[in-house]
């Protein structure tokens, strides 16, 4: 061990050497680096970049990122020579988030979103690239990708950039309001908040007619966010997109795993004038007519009603309303009246707790019912909930609840 | 061997309410705080969340919350003449143990003392006349006025739900007309009320008392506090006493301080780590940190320029007599002060049947009470009945779990089919008029080691010597009729009277109010600490709790603890920090 240590010591000093010409010669200004330090919070560029599992340091690498096809490691992003950015120049960086191709010419796997960074215009990422030059190096290695085949063969990613991808920059609507207009580039740019919340194809490309109006990803429902008329965020205010994305919780909703943890690194410390933005955008994206479902079995929705009484009313209310900013209402949640159940049956099974933010630095959790309900009561309670009050939703069978708790315990 | 972690500025022993709320003042003040708990970490989601919170079988007849016996308890005798023996499972009081303490498993019934009860021995010997030469009441050494900030602080971070009686010294209507003045009103309105509680205001009023609804830190809405937590609305579940609250709604150190302290970057808590002594200073000035265990048997020492026991008053006395900090108390010289004045409280109760009307006693909380305040304290012309102090006369609608709860008239055989069908008539049809009162000093009440028993560690087990005194009888003899009074009142087909005669008995549950043994004081020869919680001895410590008490008040203590607590806070980060020494010159 003690040999091993001497010898990883040497690049990282090597790297320190290194950071100083990479970042070039000329002297990097507060503003420039601050700018960066933004955009990277923004892009949340830390949370894909970070082993926080292992406890391992900021912006190193190595978090297993699932996919349809394969596990991705995240790469090193600090200036580490030989196993990060060290070695990389500002065209080197800006290659990579305007084409998705590495320093050494190889494809990025798509899991980088990339098809989205490419709207960022080359001072947005050369800032970006500054703010990555001064952090303290890490000699970190990135664990190998766990692709099968073909998926491990990046040729394979020329062929699915041909027919998904597109290199382009931001253009300005300009019938719309500069803020409208920054909205949408943090939305489509930077926070790539389509990588979750718009449906995917077969080859996990976005699907234009999905745009933001949802996605599953490790078998959780990315909801829609479209905010206009019968979107999903239809009845949210403009300051209430702006709370969630502050703070974390609103009267609607708290985020939970995934979103909170966005909420936590990236959107609770952006400016109000950005959030507000993205909210503004949002807001004008209308969505069709949810379609109104038929009235579910008498039976399972007896049978739902008095489970849900049973275990549910005391934190929901009998009446589905919660208590809001704390416990989520029920009635006319955009995740419990959503197509995909995925979200609300894997939240009974295995519960679920909102993250700590700045603004609300207490935990708060549902716990787990997966021992206390069996796969039929799970379903016939979802199916309650989505069909209760004013709610309307396809009802959850059985083996859905059980294909998930299997997935689930797999875990 | 004993091994040395970094010095700190403030170690905590024990982290409950006083704990949490020591630990906030003081990483706000900007110091480096370490807190020692000898119980594990709990969190609502995690340690008692709804679908398991109202386990009657863990919590109630299991003790889950509660300290284990096996591995410490204490000695009990009724007096000196006696030999005591360990207590083997927990009956009249249940201390706590692990994270948030006792905060986790209160009721929340969050009252202030009186202002005269601060003064107990100046106020009643300057109305009636010096008191018995065996009563070792004394003053408090601070004032309610002192106190009143604190008292608000405290209400404001548990989202207290009530109704203000005195307003800046203007007495308001539907509130207690007998409490002290108050700067504010309750941050949320009372909790609704059941039957049962309409019943006792109608008949309180009726006999001329003054029924309000009882200051609860069972949430009456949605409430965020000011550090930003935010607690739930009530569900009336009734699982308060005894368990933690799986739906954010009982405010505890968890839902009111923790979650902010574990973000800090100054503060540390090692959980199962028990102190086993406070170090002191050769020079016998002051504490140099403590010395603890950790759940593998490691002992450490943690350097400190501040210790501050925030354990239970037992443990917190118990820490002080194992250190050989200050003198230790004699029963019969009456010299000494360390374990002097141990008080407790004195309870009686008045059950109401009805034949027809459903109480529903399932819907309750811990602190969903109507409460008359006319025979508390010195609220009432004590002039030749023979004891000072008194008690609150309440109705809560609690604890009608169905294991626990057994309520059947007078005259029910106690098992069998004829206790059934008792069962079966009166389970939904009956409440109860509490009297919760006072409990005065005695020289021969107190607490000191057990010269037998010993602790997992090899340590001397606490011994408590304890009986209710001539005071105590008299008072509850006075009250208890007047309860039963109301209770007559109220409309039932029967009562049943259950007075508090004979001995004090270690096993019936009576309250977790166990007080003095650390007693606060004006001046060394009759007290632990001064006025701000300070140890006369050593000037770095601090002891916190209702060891402080020097009597027990007719109230429940926690909202006095905390007041105590973050009185002993702003003496430190505002007096103490900048001049490190005795506070109060002896």
């Amino acid at each position: 061990m003690t040999r091993f240590s001497l010898f990883s010591a040497l690049p990282l000093a090597a790297a320190a050497f290194w950071t100083g010409s990479a970042a070039g010669s000329e002297e990097l200004s507060f503003s420039q680096v601050e700018r960066g330090r933004y955009l990277a919070t923004a892009s949340d560029c830390i949370g894909c970049h970070t082993d926080f599992e292992n406890g391992a340091e900021p912006y190193a690498g190595g978090r297993g990122l699932e996919t349809p096809f394969g596990v991705i490691y995240s790469p090193n992003l600090t200036f580490d020579d030989e196993t990060g950015l060290g070695r990389w120049t500002r065209d080197d960086f800006y290659r990579a988030m305007n084409e998705g191709i590495d320093r050494e010419g190889n494809h990025l796997y798509p899991a980088f979103p990339y098809p989205y960074f490419t709207l960022m215009p080359r001072q947005d990422t050369d800032a970006i690239y500054d703010y990555l030059s001064t952090l303290e190096p890490v000699h970190k290695e990135k664990p190998e990708n766990e692709l099968p085949f073909p998926f491990n063969l990046r040729q394979a990613i020329l062929g699915w950039n041909t027919l998904f991808f597109e290199e382009r920059e931001f253009v300005s609507d300009p019938e719309m309001s500069d803020e409208w207009n920054r909205g949408r580039y943090l939305v489509d740019g930077p926070a790539h908040c389509g990588a979750c919340h718009t449906g995917k194809n077969f080859a996990g490309a976005d699907v234009d007619e999905e745009y933001l109006r949802g996605g599953v990803l490790e078998n959780w429902l990315a909801p829609n966010i479209r905010g206009g008329e019968n979107g999903g965020l239809d009845d949210w205010s403009q300051a209430e997109i702006v709370q969630f994305l502050r703070t974390g919780r609103n009267d609607h909703t708290a985020a939970l795993q995934r979103m909170g943890e966005v909420v936590v690194l990236s959107t609770q410390k952006l400016a109000n004038s950005d959030l507000e933005a993205i909210a503004d955008y949002l807001k004008t994206l209308d969505d069709d007519p949810r379609e109104i479902q038929p009235s579910q079995d008498s039976a399972v929705m007896e049978a739902g009603e008095a489970i849900f009484f049973d275990s549910c009313a005391a934190c929901h209310a009998v009446d589905g309303t919660g208590a809001p900013g704390l416990f989520a209402p029920l009635d006319g949640s955009n995740k419990v009246n959503s197509e995909d159940p995925t979200t609300v049956i894997r939240v009974i099974l295995e519960g679920t707790q909102a993250v700590a933010t700045d603004a609300h630095p207490g935990p708060l959790a549902m716990p787990a019912y997966d021992w206390k309900l069996d796969d039929g009561q799970i379903a016939d309670v979802a199916t309650y909930i989505r069909n209760a009050w004013t709610n309307s939703a396809p009802a959850v069978d059985a083996g859905t609840v059980e294909d998930l708790r299997e997935y689930l315990s797999e875990d | 061997m004993v091994q040395k972690k970094p010095a700190v500025d403030a170690v905590l022993v024990g982290f409950g309410w006083t704990g949490a709320i020591m630990a906030q003042q003081l990483t706000e003040a900007g110091l480096n705080v370490v807190a020692i708990e000898r119980g594990g970490w709990r969190d609502t989601p995690t340690h008692f969340p709804p679908t398991i919170a109202q386990d009657e079988l863990r919590y109630y007849w299991r003790h889950e919350m509660f300290q284990e016996t096996a591995r410490e308890t204490l000695t009990f005798r009724n007096n000196p003449a006696q030999r005591a023996l360990p207590m083997r499972r927990w009956g009249s009081f249940l201390p706590g143990e692990g994270v948030g303490g006792s905060g986790v498993h209160w009721n929340g019934i969050t009252y202030r003392f009186l202002p005269s009860d601060f003064e107990a021995r100046t106020h009643n010997e300057q109305r009636y006349g010096p008191l018995p030469q065996d009563m070792t009441v004394q003053d408090y050494g601070v004032t309610y006025d002192e106190l009143e900030p604190h008292f608000d602080t405290f209400e404001k971070i548990c989202g207290i739900s009530g109704r203000a009686g005195n307003l800046g010294g203007t007495i308001q209507e539907g509130g207690n007309p007998f409490e002290g003045w108050r700067s504010d009103e309750y941050p949320n309105p009372p909790l609704e009320m059941t039957f049962a509680q309409d019943r006792f205001e109608e008949s309180a009023r009726a006999m001329g008392l003054h029924p309000f609804p009882a200051p609860a830190a069972n949430m009456s809405r949605a409430y965020t506090n000011p550090l930003g937590l935010s607690l739930a609305p009530c569900t009336y579940c009734g699982f308060c006493e005894k368990y933690g609250c799986g739906n954010y709604s009982k405010s505890s150190p968890q839902t009111t301080i923790i979650p902010v302290l574990m973000r800090k970057s100054n503060f540390t808590l090692r959980t199962n780590c028990e102190v086993l002594h406070v170090d002191k200073h050769p020079d016998g000035t002051r504490a140099t940190g403590v010395t603890y265990v950790d759940a593998q048997g490691d002992v450490f020492e943690q350097p400190a320029d501040m210790v501050i026991l925030c354990a239970y008053q037992l443990q917190n006395t118990r820490l002080m007599m194992l250190s050989d900090i200050g003198e230790q108390y004699d029963p019969v010289t009456g010299q000494g002060v360390v374990g002097k004045n141990y008080c407790y409280q004195v309870m009686s109760s008045v059950q109401v049947f009805y034949d027809d009307a459903f109480t529903n006693g399932f819907v309750g909380a811990g602190a969903l009470s109507m409460v008359a305040d006319d025979y508390n304290g010195d609220n009432f012309d004590h002039s030749g009945l023979g004891f000072i102090g008194g008690g609150y006369i309440s109705c809560s609608t609690t604890n009608a779990r169905p294991i626990e709860s057994r309520p059947v008239p007078e005259g029910t055989p106690e098992w069998g089919s004829a206790w059934k069908k008792a069962m079966r008539e009166s389970f939904l049809k009956t409440t109860s008029v509490g009297v919760h009162g006072a409990s005065m000093a005695h020289r021969l009440n107190y607490l000191d080691l057990d010269p037998t028993y010993t602790d997992a560690w090899g340590r001397p087990l606490m011994r408590m010597t304890y009986d209710f005194t001539a005071n105590d009888r008299r008072m509850t003899d006075f009250i208890t009729p007047i309860a039963a009074d109301i209770a007559r009142g109220m409309g039932g087909r029967e009562i049943k009277i259950n007075e508090r005669t004979g001995s004090y008995d270690s096993m019936p549950y009576q309250t977790t109010h166990n007080t003095g043994g650390t007693i606060m004081g004006q001046s060394p020869a009759d007290s632990v600490v001064n006025r701000y919680l300070q140890s006369w001895d050593l000037h770095n410590l601090f002891v916190m709790g209702a060891g402080a008490f020097p009597q027990n008040a007719g109230y429940n203590p926690t909202g006095t603890v905390a007041a105590l607590a973050y009185w002993s806070a702003d003496a430190i980060v505002n007096q103490y920090l900048r001049d490190p020494g005795p506070m109060v010159q002896a």
